[in-house]
C-alpha cells in the first residue's frame, strides 16, 4: 500500500500541523507510532503503563505543537517526551534507587566478561521471528533501569549521545559508560542462544 | 601494551567509531593480539546489529483507537477555541 505520509517531508508535516492542519498531525502520529510504542514498552516493561505512555505523549505533543522549534528533528522532540512520561511511570512503580538516573558505577571491574566463545555465523537464522524477538525483548527486559534505558535510545532508536544525554538528563560519560555496560551484558545473554555449537573459543583462528 | 581491562573501556567507542586516531591504532593491535577480546569485540557488535536489524511491532488495534479517539476530542476542543 502507497504510503502518502511518505511523499510528503517531515518539515512540510510539521508547518502544516502547526498552522492547524490536524490530519498532518495524524501522518506524523503514523510515522511513529510504533517507534514511541516499543521505547515505551521497553522502558516501562509494563504494557498498562507503556500505552499511557504512548497516549500522553502524543496528547502532549499535540497540545504543545507551539513549543516545537525546528532546530531540532520531531522525532527526538517526541522521543523526550515521551521518555520523560516512561520515567515517571517507572518511578511511580519502584521507589527505590532503580530509577536515580545520574548515580554513577566506574570501579571496571564488572566488564570482565564471564562468556566467551564465538557466535554461530547467522545465529538470528536459527530462530523464527517471533523466538527471536522473545529472546532479545527478554534479555533487554533483565537490564537493569539504568542501563536499559540508555540502551534503548543508543542502541534500539538509534539516538546519538548526546540526545541520550539529554533525553535522560545524565552527562555524556553516565551515558557511555552505561551504554557499554549494557552491551557487554546483553551480549553475554546473546551468548547462551547465539553461540556455535560444539565450536571452541579459538574456532576462528 | 594495553591491558584486556583498558580495551574493554574503549570497546563501545570503538565500535561506535568515536576513538581518536592514535587509540583506534592501539586497539586493532590489542585484537590482533588478543583471542579473546577479539571474541567479545564480535559478539558485542553483532548484538549492536541484531537489536538494530528489529523492526518495531505494530501498535495493537484497540490501543491505537484509544489513542486516535483521545486525540480527536482534542482536536475538536481547539477547533471551537480557533
Ligand atoms: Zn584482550
Amino acid at each position: 500500500m502507497a504510503d502518502t505520509a511518505e511523499t510528503f517531508d517531515e518539515g512540510s508535516l510539521i508547518a502544516r500541523a502547526k498552522a492547524g492542519d490536524d490530519t498532518a498531525f495524524t501522518e506524523l502520529l503514523t510515522r511513529y507510532e510504533r517507534k514511541i510504542y516499543r521505547l515505551a514498552k521497553n522502558i516501562t516493561q509494563n504494557d498498562e503503563d507503556a500505552e499511557d505512555v504512548m497516549q500522553e505523549a502524543f496528547l502532549k505533543a499535540y497540545s504543545h505543537l507551539d513549543n516545537f522549534q525546528g532546530n531540532s528533528k520531531f522525532y527526538t522532540w517526541i522521543v523526550r517526551i515521551a521518555v520523560n512520561e516512561s520515567l515517571m511511570k517507572l518511578r511511580k512503580r519502584k521507589s527505590d534507587k532503580l530509577v536515580s538516573l545520574d548515580e554513577q558505577v566506574d570501579t571496571g571491574e564488572d566488564l570482565v566478561p564471564r562468556e566467551i566463545a564465538v557466535w554461530e555465523d547467522n545465529p538470528e537464522a536459527q530462530y523464527s521471528q517471533e523466538e527471536l524477538r522473545g529472546i532479545l525483548d527478554k534479555s533487554v527486559e533483565s537490564l537493569a533501569p539504568i542501563f536499559r534505558s540508555v540502551f534503548v535510545l543508543r542502541d534500539i532508536e538509534d539516538l546519538s549521545t548526546e540526545e541520550t544525554a539529554e533525553a535522560l538528563g545524565i552527562s555524556i560519560p553516565a551515558v557511555k559508560s552505561r551504554l557499554l555496560r549494557a552491551r557487554l551484558q546483553l551480549r553475554e545473554k546473546l551468548t547462551r542462544f547465539f553461540r556455535r555449537k560444539g565450536g571452541n573459543v579459538l574456532a576462528f583462528l | 601494551m594495553l591491558s584486556c581491562k583498558d580495551f574493554l573501556k574503549e570497546l563501545s567507542d570503538y565500535l561506535d567509531e568515536s576513538t581518536s586516531p592514535g587509540a583506534k591504532a592501539e586497539l586493532d593491535q590489542h585484537l590482533k593480539e588478543c583471542p579473546n577480546c577479539w571474541v567479545v569485540a564480535d559478539t558485542t557488535k553483532k548484538t549492536i546489529q541484531v537489536y538494530r536489524g528489529t523492526e518495531p511491532r505494530a501498535v495493537p488495534d484497540r490501543l491505537k483507537f484509544r489513542l486516535l479517539a483521545a486525540l480527536e476530542s482534542r482536536m475538536k476542543a481547539r477547533q471551537k477555541n480557533c
